[in-house]
């Protein structure tokens, strides 16, 4: 229901962008040479309800949203909402393995570091991850595309397949998942080496933040006394950790890690700019300097739903994971 | 006979801030025999919980533990390694926790919590484990069967959790239960329950119990035997009777006299109400308070840690440790003044 209440929400603030966006939104949405033809603006005037006052403006706006209508690229001529089905699942390619790596490699370091506390290897983690977080992305994104690039030559320069290679028949529109539906074992292999440097520096940046965050949750796990009560029945320590410490530490991993996939998403921007990755943070930062509105407008309320279905899943997952509110 | 845990001179200090090391219990030595149930009293950070916690190895890494403590004539308990702990905890000595709310994880069900070590130790499957945690239930008399295994911590009350917390230390059939202030959290009828559960499994299945309180009237129920802690060290030892109606110990009979008396003065008024003024009239013994506030084991004058708030102390006890006299067989003081208490009320 809460969900519900905020996706409503974020389609007034987008609407409102529309009505705050300078002079005529028409006339940020529409190419000079439509805006030269009467048949055109009267259209377009027509379709938003532009000559009716502003709530039934909002209406319609709602109806056309609901039809999967977000209006017309000015940069790319294309349906926004076309434009968004082929460059989401580009970066959801990246951003979803980068995501499951952050979780589990963060959960790990950061376990590790609270069973070493106050010893070398906690602070050898404590400084990695401050490195990680002080490090800009963009930064990180050039370092790594120099050396293992240019300087070693391991892996590819940018984009999502290689030049010689023909992309597999689109079913998800991710590569590496359609290359497996196909059964192209080499299509697969090239695609997969186009994601590792990318998906590696996505997961640098939110793995810094997740490690230092589950450190001091695990930390607080470790000292509760249903974990010395485990310790006190005789339980080799590999069970009490999985069994008592990590479900009791992941409930508050869990709310972090939806928040470092919203800043992973924003950190995508300036990785797919540097990789030369055709997802939505390109199409985001082409459709932003290009003042192409309808994409802009599209774009925020893909980022906004996502960010609502990540809530919502968080959400879901506590009560999975916690009896005390799945029961309540 | 040799007793079932037989300890001696333990010590436990803790690495402080600044590389120091500082000591949370100096010397102690204690026995618990079979069947027994032995308390342990003694204020907040007299040593009481550290000591439970140094039998069964749950001191932080860095904690220096020294002594000896024996369970059972053949297992030396200072010094294990890990691995070497999981051959003891839970089978042969178990734990019961203050708060049951914190000991038991909140995630996990009871049937859960009940069978894990279970089958750990015991090498049993789930359908054998799950028919033996019903009995466990029951012998704590925890009603529901089935259905309260499937349960969670936070659909029991108070005092269930802490009978599944018990349950479960018994699961393992353990020679020894250290229980830290298992009745503390609980209100006082639900508190008699479990003191009652105690008693009845010493005498059904020879249970012995070392018992940690700081409530002198739960010492004078369950235990018969106790010893007296006051910053890290035993002041005082015997039969619970004799030490609580014949203190020998400046600190024992200070600690008997600050009680509060809630039975001297306690007579309703003819017609049933209580004024205010009555009330603060009637409130004619005063709670009797120690001087001074308690001590840290690390900041105890080298001497007796009871001098500087002790009534009778002289000059000597301030330097040197007091001598431990046995003023009757079975009853242990270090006292050095050794004075005549028999007026104080007990």
């Amino acid at each position: 229901m809460t969900t519900v209440i905020l996706l409503f929400g974020v389609t007034v603030l987008t609407f409102s962008l529309i009505q705050l966006v300078p002079g005529d939104s028409m006339t940020a949405s529409l190419s000079e040479t439509a805006l030269n033809d009467p048949a055109v603006v009267s259209a377009y005037r027509d379709k938003w309800g532009l000559d009716e006052p502003v709530t039934t403006q909002y209406a319609i706006y709602l109806g056309n949203l609901l039809q999967g209508d977000l209006g017309i690229s000015r940069q790319t001529s294309r349906p926004v909402l076309g434009d968004l089905m082929t460059y989401v699942p580009a970066t959801l390619e990246i951003a979803i393995p980068a995501m499951i790596l952050s979780v589990l490699l963060g959960t790990g370091i950061g376990l590790y570091a609270a069973l070493r506390h106050g010893r070398v290897g906690d602070q050898v983690v404590r400084v990695g991850s401050l490195l990680g977080l002080s490090t800009p992305p963009f930064w990180l994104a050039l370092v790594t595309l120099y050396v293992f690039f240019y300087v070693l030559g391991l892996a590819p320069s940018g984009g999502r397949l290689s030049s010689w290679i023909t992309p597999p028949p689109t079913r998800t529109g991710m590569l590496t998942v359609d290359a497996l539906l196909a059964g192209q074992w080499m299509t697969w292999w090239d695609a997969v080496q186009h994601l590792l440097l990318p998906v590696a520096v996505l997961t640098c940046l939110t793995v810094a933040t997740l490690v230092r965050f589950v450190r001091s949750a695990m930390l607080e796990v470790l000292d509760q006394d249903y974990v010395r009560a485990a310790r006190a029945k005789g339980l080799p320590t590999a069970t009490v950790l999985r069994r008592h410490v990590l479900r009791a530490g992941l409930v508050p991993v869990i709310t972090v890690s939806g928040l470092a996939f919203a800043s992973l998403l924003s950190g995508t921007v300036l990785v797919e700019q540097i990789f030369s990755w055709p997802g939505v943070g390109q199409y985001a930062f082409r459709a932003a300097s290009g003042l192409d509105l309808p994409a802009v407008l599209g774009v925020s309320l893909f980022v906004a739903v996502v960010y609502t279905l990540v809530n919502l899943m968080v959400d879901l997952l506590y009560g999975v994971i916690d009896p005390r509110i799945r029961l309540s | 006979m040799t007793a079932l845990l037989d300890v001696r001179h333990l010590a436990v200090s803790l690495p402080g801030a600044g590389g120091q090391v500082l000591p949370v219990i100096h010397d102690a030595t204690l026995q618990v025999s079979r069947g027994e149930i032995v308390g342990i009293a003694g204020e907040s950070g007299s040593g009481k919980s550290m000591t439970a916690q140094a039998l069964l190895g749950l001191l932080p890494e860095r904690a220096q533990v020294s002594g000896s403590a024996v369970l059972d004539g053949n297992t030396e308990l200072v010094g294990r390694s890990g691995r070497a702990w999981r051959t003891v905890r839970g089978t042969r000595i178990a734990m019961v926790f203050q708060d049951a709310t914190a000991a038991l994880h909140p995630m996990l069900t009871v049937g859960r919590q009940l069978t894990e070590h279970m089958r750990e130790h015991l090498g049993l499957d789930r359908r054998a484990a799950e028919a033996r945690a019903l009995d466990l239930l029951d012998r704590v008399r925890i009603p529901g069967g089935r259905g309260a295994l499937r349960s969670y911590p936070h659909q029991l009350s108070g005092g269930m959790r802490q009978r599944v917390a018990i349950a479960s230390a018994l699961a393992c059939e353990p020679e020894l239960l250290i229980a830290d202030e298992p009745t503390t959290a609980l209100d006082v009828t639900v508190q008699a329950g479990i003191l009652e559960l105690f008693d009845e499994l010493r005498r059904e299945s020879g249970l012995s119990v070392l018992f940690i309180t700081h409530d002198l009237g739960v010492l004078a129920a369950l235990t018969v035997r106790a010893y007296v802690f006051y910053a890290g060290r035993v002041m005082e030892s015997g039969p619970t009777g004799e030490l609580l109606l014949r203190p020998r110990h400046p600190y024992t009979a200070a600690l008997l006299h600050a009680r509060p008396h809630a039975d001297d003065s306690w007579t309703l008024p003819e017609d049933g109400v209580t004024r205010p003024d009555e009330a603060a009239e009637r409130r004619t013994q005063p709670l009797v308070t120690i001087p001074g506030s308690a001590v840290s084991p690390a900041a105890a004058p080298p001497g007796c840690p009871f001098a500087p708030r002790c009534a009778y102390a002289e000059a000597a006890c301030t330097g040197e440790l007091p001598p431990v006299t046995e003023v009757r067989p079975g009853h242990a003081v270090a006292c050095r003044v050794l004075p005549d208490l028999t007026e104080v009320p007990a």
